[in-house]
């Protein structure tokens, strides 16, 4: 079991407000991932979870229980590091082994449970090298490993991936997301990289400012976002937002529309290619409008459109609709 | 980066470090070519780099005349027990100064730092007292307090340095894995931290060996080390150079063979954290 839930969890440092009061609840077995800006306090929130840092008020119950005031050790989770944060001065083995023999458990069963890690996790082979012998991947692998041998009741991910290259990344984003499926337990993924949110996740807490903006199905968040931060912040490239007149027909402060939402071709709006990036699968390009602005247009790959061309655009999708204030319309 | 090293400067360099070399070791070499000189080529004026005439009779005369095992027995019960009494104190503060720092810590280590510079001397006699009152005078543990007291700032501030260097997300994986305060500093904080503890403990050692202040002043007999033992040479009788050289070279040769074989452990101690 490990359902976890924050009740109005508030955290200062000083007289900054860094989490102004969160309530949130994360389903047993679910993966949800905080994602947000940096310094946007989805770290902080997650160390908050972890026992890491105390709250200045508020309640976290994991599995019922209050564990607002308890040890990081005595809440039953596990957490993997950014910076891995192994013991340089032991063996995988003895890194996978150390909360087992921390919590004081059977030899016999520290053993079969570091093997059995190890199996699943395809470090075998490592299991006597020191993680000054690994490569990244390799150690990031450790650090799973030496999580999931407790059986935690959540696991709690702080970027795991970002010092990894981009090729690792993917493999590890979709090892992780392999192991939750086995696994079905609960985990908790804090990362900037709104790809990774959307590719893992059951669920995304998009935070801003230590505030929760919107929580969601991937989705949800892409197909209905709740205001402008969150539309600009989900989806890649971002989402263009047009102020105006051409607002106003809309019955709209600010209209938004995704990139893969406008075809180049025929259409009202007429402008001038400023950059444009041919990935072979798709087109990336930016369009001048006079009074519109800059817009980010994404087209086939096969779009023969280039810097200084004259294009017309249409919207051809949906149009987001934000008041005054940035709320969804 | 790499930089060009024309033969000529290395030369010079080599010239400079060998002069800078030879005049800070100049006067140890000086006692030691003295040892064995006789008494009187000793005082000879002008002096002589090298006696007319070799001989190991002050080597003899000193080693009869003194009870040098028991001087040094204690010379090493003293260095060994101030460091390590230290070391125990000094590594959970040095923990609690580098990770859960307080709003005063910077000034609390400044502070502590500030005691070395008060000199010995102006606290010699409440100290003698208070030694005289329980009974430490002349006692092994009596110094080895006053030693490792003398001592604690600088065990402490090297370690905090050394301890500053170690990731916190380390020792925050060792709390989410279930560690005590206590399992965390043995089984994480500790070995990552033991080339600097070894050379903390390496130079705390030469330290007390080498103090001669507290050890002259508060023993007589039965807890000296050998720093009294040199200066127990310096006689009303009058002085004995060649003697006093011999004595002095025995009582400096273990903490010798002890830097030198550490010697790397050492300089590698006290640039940590300089090169990453």
């Amino acid at each position: 079991m490990g359902k976890i839930q924050l009740t109005k969890v508030r955290k200062s440092f000083g007289e900054v407000d860094v989490i102004p009061g969160i309530d949130l609840t994360i389903e047993d077995g679910e993966f949800v991932v905080f994602v947000g800006p940096s310094g946007c306090g989805k770290s902080t929130l997650l160390r908050l979870i972890a026992g890491l840092e105390d709250t200045t008020s508020g309640v976290i119950d994991i599995d019922g229980k209050d564990a607002t005031n308890l040890p990081p050790a005595k809440r039953g989770l596990a957490m993997v590091f950014q910076s891995y944060a192994l013991y340089p001065h032991m063996t995988v083995r003895k890194n996978i082994q150390f909360p087992l023999k921390m919590a004081g458990m059977d030899p016999a069963e520290q053993t079969r449970r570091v093997e059995k890690a190890a199996s699943v996790l395809n470090l075998t082979n490592y299991l006597d090298r020191r993680p000054g012998q690994l490569s990244g991947g390799q150690r990031q692998r450790v650090a799973i490993g030496r999580a999931i041998v407790r059986e935690p009741a959540a696991f709690l991910f702080d970027e795991p991936l970002s010092n990894l290259d981009a090729a690792l990344r993917v493999g590890m984003r979709q090892e992780i997301s392999e192991l939750h499926q086995t696994l079905k337990t609960t985990m908790v993924y804090v990362t900037h990289d709104q790809v990774e949110a959307m590719t893992m996740a059951d669920k995304i807490v998009v935070l801003n400012a230590g505030r929760i903006e919107q929580v969601g199905s991937p989705l949800t968040l892409y197909h209905e976002p709740r205001n402008k931060f969150v539309a600009g912040f989900i989806g890649s490239p971002r989402m263009n937002f047009i102020d105006g007149a051409e607002a106003a027909k809309h019955n709209a402060h600010t209209i938004g529309i995704r990139p893969e939402h406008i075809t180049v071709g025929d259409g009202p709006w007429e402008g001038v290619v400023g950059l444009s990036e041919h990935l072979g699968s798709d087109s990336f390009i930016k369009v001048d409008v006079p009074g519109l602005g800059t817009l980010n247009v994404r087209g086939p790959g096969e779009l023969g459109v280039h810097h200084g061309d004259r294009v017309k655009l249409a919207p051809a999708g949906k149009i987001h609709r934000f008041d005054a204030e940035g709320l969804a319309l | 980066m790499a930089r060009a090293q024309s033969p000529r400067r290395i030369l010079i360099t080599t010239i400079a470090a060998w002069t800078v070399a030879l005049i800070i070791f100049f006067p140890v070499l000086w006692m030691i070519l003295t040892s064995f000189k006789t008494e009187a080529s000793a005082v000879a004026s002008p002096p002589e780099l090298l006696g007319a005439s070799w001989t190991f009779e002050n080597y003899v005369e000193v080693w009869a005349r003194s009870d040098y095992p028991r001087f040094f027995w204690n010379s090493v019960v003293i260095a060994v027990g101030s460091t390590l009494l230290g070391l125990a104190i000094a590594i959970p503060s040095a923990w609690a100064m580098a990770f859960v720092p307080g709003k005063r810590t910077k000034d609390l280590l400044m502070w502590m730092l500030s005691t070395k510079m008060m000199p010995a001397v102006a606290v010699m006699v409440p100290i003698y007292l208070l030694f005289l009152q329980l009974g430490l005078l002349d006692t092994r543990i009596g110094l080895v307090l006053v030693l490792m007291l003398m001592n604690l700032p600088i065990i402490i501030w090297m370690l905090y340095t050394y301890f500053k260097e170690i990731p916190g997300e380390i020792l925050e994986a060792a709390r989410m894995d279930g560690a005590s305060l206590w399992n965390e500093i043995v089984y994480v904080l500790t070995p990552m931290a033991i080339p600097g503890i070894a050379s903390t403990m390496l130079l705390n050692i030469i330290l007390a060996w080498n103090e001669a202040f507290w050890t002259i002043v508060l023993t007589t007999t039965k807890a000296a080390p050998l720093s009294a033992f040199i200066a127990s040479f310096s006689a009303p009788q009058g002085l004995f150079y060649a003697k006093l050289s011999a004595a002095s070279a025995m009582a400096i040769l273990p903490i010798l063979i002890l830097g030198w074989f550490s010697q790397k452990q050492l300089v590698r101690g006290l640039t940590f954290g300089a090169v990453k």
